[in-house]
């Protein structure tokens, strides 16, 4: 049996023939650099698991010395970031349920002269607790910076007050997801994650499939027209959707018993929009990529960020400022709290409108630079 | 609408990046007619063929195929015109007739299933209609094509080397449907690199570097390039051969089997190759289109970089 040995040069020429290869593509390249860049900035400034300055709203009917100094001292601790001042319990109940804040604060009318007579009177403190990791630390927190508001404050003739059993009592109000079952926030947000990998990567390389075979020249010959075959291409996607929206919605209800509040005609409605904005990234990406495997790295290189930045792996509130303006583009940022929403928190129209419009936006963006980029002949 | 040519396109050019792929191009291919483009592969065939049914735009010129203009009806121009890819272009994975039904659907065939049946029929592919298209030979890939382009009933058929990598009985089955469907009225426009396909053309074109270079009847062409050509027998070909490309007045010479074909604009060298040392015979040949295309491949480079500025 012969053998044939190594050679050196033989292998050295293929070394240069892959560097030049390499050297010509350029998305393998912004690949290697742009992916490690993304992930460490992510994993290294992003994600924070201990999110601070979570918006608070205060609902306080007492205004007083005391109710003042509570409220500093919540601020003080950089957990609580009080951005609004509510009139009632209603406009809370509303601000949470749209996800403007994190928190409401609700301090009682009577609260200073009923906390003088010595009546422990109890402020109320309400979280979305939708994301347990997200309200976490903030609520073991506050109970710690009540203490040292009292112990600061409660001086000269209110001292016999800061001795012994707290003078008022703060009431934690876990709201849509009372044990913070993690689950409850992984599940429903599953649901953006998936539908973005497959329908963005399936569309991709169903359209880069033809131009790389040469069956697409055959198509651009005959009279269909581009926007049919692009649309045609995408419906049976859509069903592809629909199936695994109800996939995880099944298994959400009944391996992992998340509570389904909202209405199931909302949760598909939201999916179908979402659909569409994944889909339309799809054939953008598809008309960037020159082959198939283009296709897929780059549904990557859009998977990633979405992954991360959108809030279902971390709270989106841990994010800095620039993280979360960055998400806030995303379409699966706001389809988490979409589904979150219908799920835990039975949302209605009007909660649901301020993450709506942000996808309805994209979609037709995107949908603008895919019909930009989409080779109508083959020049 | 009058009868117009079926293709009638002047002036046509195509620039890639700075690069000039078709150098107004002008040609006309009548009804009923099989028209042969030829020319070496870089030449640019196949992008005049996209410009002639509209999947790309011409930078320049303008022309009319079936009576429409290219630039601004090539809707038109596609319902009509079947156009058969350089590279096979139907869906591998799809079956024989879930193609032929998938282009039959594309073209709103009203009888949809008589066509695709009667064009099984006619393939004798009818028993194999459920095979998938991705495990047929060449041959049988090719002669599919054909069905697919011919299904809408075209007028004008453009057909991009059709040929290549078709065995040779194959090839000869090809004409002779193609001859068929010229002698009812179809045009055909037709790339190919092979003389005897060339010949079997009522018209030919032959384009190099982006310029078509002559363009008539076969022997319209060959007339114009005004070549005398002989056939020279002798010893050590290869070194007569070399030793000919020296002598003056000699525009080219061929290796033919156990011959040189000798071509010269000067009708009067046979005196003078019937003397050279090593010649044995020399005799007077018809000039052919291989001599032709040949000496026109070969001598357009000079053309063009003369040309050029």
């Amino acid at each position: 049996m012969s053998r044939e040995w190594f050679s050196l040069a033989r292998w050295w020429s293929i070394v240069l023939k892959e560097v030049l290869q390499l050297r010509r593509d350029r998305i393998t390249l912004a690949m290697i650099v742009g992916i490690p860049l993304v992930q460490i900035s992510l994993f290294g400034f992003a994600i924070n698991n201990d999110p601070r300055h979570l918006p608070t709203a205060v609902i306080a009917a007492d205004h007083s010395e005391i109710t003042r100094s509570l409220i500093a001292g919540l601020q003080n601790s950089s957990y609580f970031e009080v951005t609004e001042t509510l009139p009632d319990e209603a406009a809370g109940a509303r601000a949470l349920a749209q996800g403007r804040v994190q928190f409401v604060l609700n301090i009682p009318a009577d609260f200073t002269v009923r906390l003088i007579r010595g009546e422990r009177p109890a402020v109320l403190l309400e979280a979305d607790a939708t994301d347990p990791s997200a309200t976490g630390n903030a609520l073991s927190a506050a109970s710690g910076i009540l203490q040292g508001v009292i112990d600061k404050d409660f001086k000269g003739p209110l001292a016999a007050l800061a001795g012994g059993a707290a003078p008022f009592e703060m009431r934690l109000h876990r709201l849509y997801n009372p044990e913070g079952i993690t689950q409850y926030n992984i599940v429903p947000g599953l649901m953006g994650v998936i539908l973005t990998l497959t329908l963005v990567l399936m569309t991709g390389l169903a359209i880069t499939r033809e131009r790389e075979r040469g069956t697409m020249e055959n198509l651009l010959a005959t009279p269909v027209l581009p926007l049919e075959v692009m649309t045609g291409k995408i419906l049976p996607y859509i069903v592809i959707g629909l199936i695994q929206t109800t996939i995880i919605m099944l298994a959400a209800h009944f391996m992992f018993r998340v509570p389904f509040v909202g209405s199931v005609l909302a949760l598909y409605l939201a999916a179908l929009l979402f659909i569409a904005a994944s889909l339309t990234v799809g054939i953008t990406l598809s008309s960037l990529a020159g082959n198939q495997l283009q296709a897929m790295q780059m549904t990557m290189f859009y998977f990633l960020p979405n992954i991360l930045l959108s809030g279902f792996m971390f709270p989106f509130r841990g994010m800095p400022q620039w993280a979360q303006v960055l998400g806030s583009v995303l379409p699966l940022t706001h389809f988490n709290r979409l589904v979150r929403g219908i799920m835990l928190k039975g949302n209605g129209w009007v909660e649901l409108w301020p993450d709506v419009w942000p996808i309805l936006l994209f979609t037709v963006l995107v949908m603008g630079v895919a019909l930009r980029f989409y080779r109508r002949t083959l020049d | 609408m009058k009868a117009a040519a079926a293709i009638d396109v002047r002036e046509l050019s195509k620039r890639f990046g700075d690069k000039l792929v078709v150098d107004r191009v002008s040609l006309q291919v009548q009804r009923g007619e099989i028209f042969g483009f030829l020319g070496p592969n870089g030449s640019g065939k196949t992008t005049s063929i996209r410009m002639m049914c509209g999947l790309l735009t011409p930078d320049g010129g303008e022309g009319h195929c079936l009576g429409y203009d290219i630039r601004r009806e090539a809707a038109q121009i596609k319902r009509q015109v079947g156009y058969m890819t350089q590279r096979f272009s139907y869906w591998e994975d799809l079956s024989i007739r879930e193609n032929l039904d998938f282009v039959a659907r594309l073209y709103q065939l009203p009888r949809r299933r008589e066509a695709v049946d009667r064009a099984l029929e006619d393939l004798g592919l009818a028993s194999r209609a459920r095979q998938l298209t991705g495990t047929l030979s060449g041959g049988w890939k090719q002669r599919l094509a054909l069905a697919a382009c011919m299904l809408h009933e075209p007028q004008l058929l453009l057909l991009d080397e059709p040929t290549a990598g078709v065995d040779p009985s194959a090839r000869r089955d090809f004409w002779e449907e193609l001859h068929r469907l010229a002698a009812r009225g179809i045009s055909v426009l037709v790339s190919t690199h092979y003389m005897d396909e060339a010949e079997r053309c009522h018209k030919l074109a032959y384009i190099a570097y982006g310029r078509l270079l002559v363009q008539g009847r076969g022997e319209e062409v060959i007339a114009s390039q005004k070549l005398s050509t002989w056939r020279l027998e002798g010893e050590d070909l290869v070194n007569l051969a070399q030793r000919l490309e020296r002598t003056p007045g000699v525009a080219q010479v061929i290796a033919f089997g156990a011959a040189l074909h000798v071509s010269s604009h000067d009708a009067g060298l046979m005196d003078t190759l019937r003397v050279l040392p090593g010649v044995r015979r020399v005799e007077t040949i018809a000039t052919g289109l291989e001599d032709v295309f040949v000496y026109l491949m070969s001598h357009a480079d000079d053309n063009f970089r003369q040309g050029a500025p």
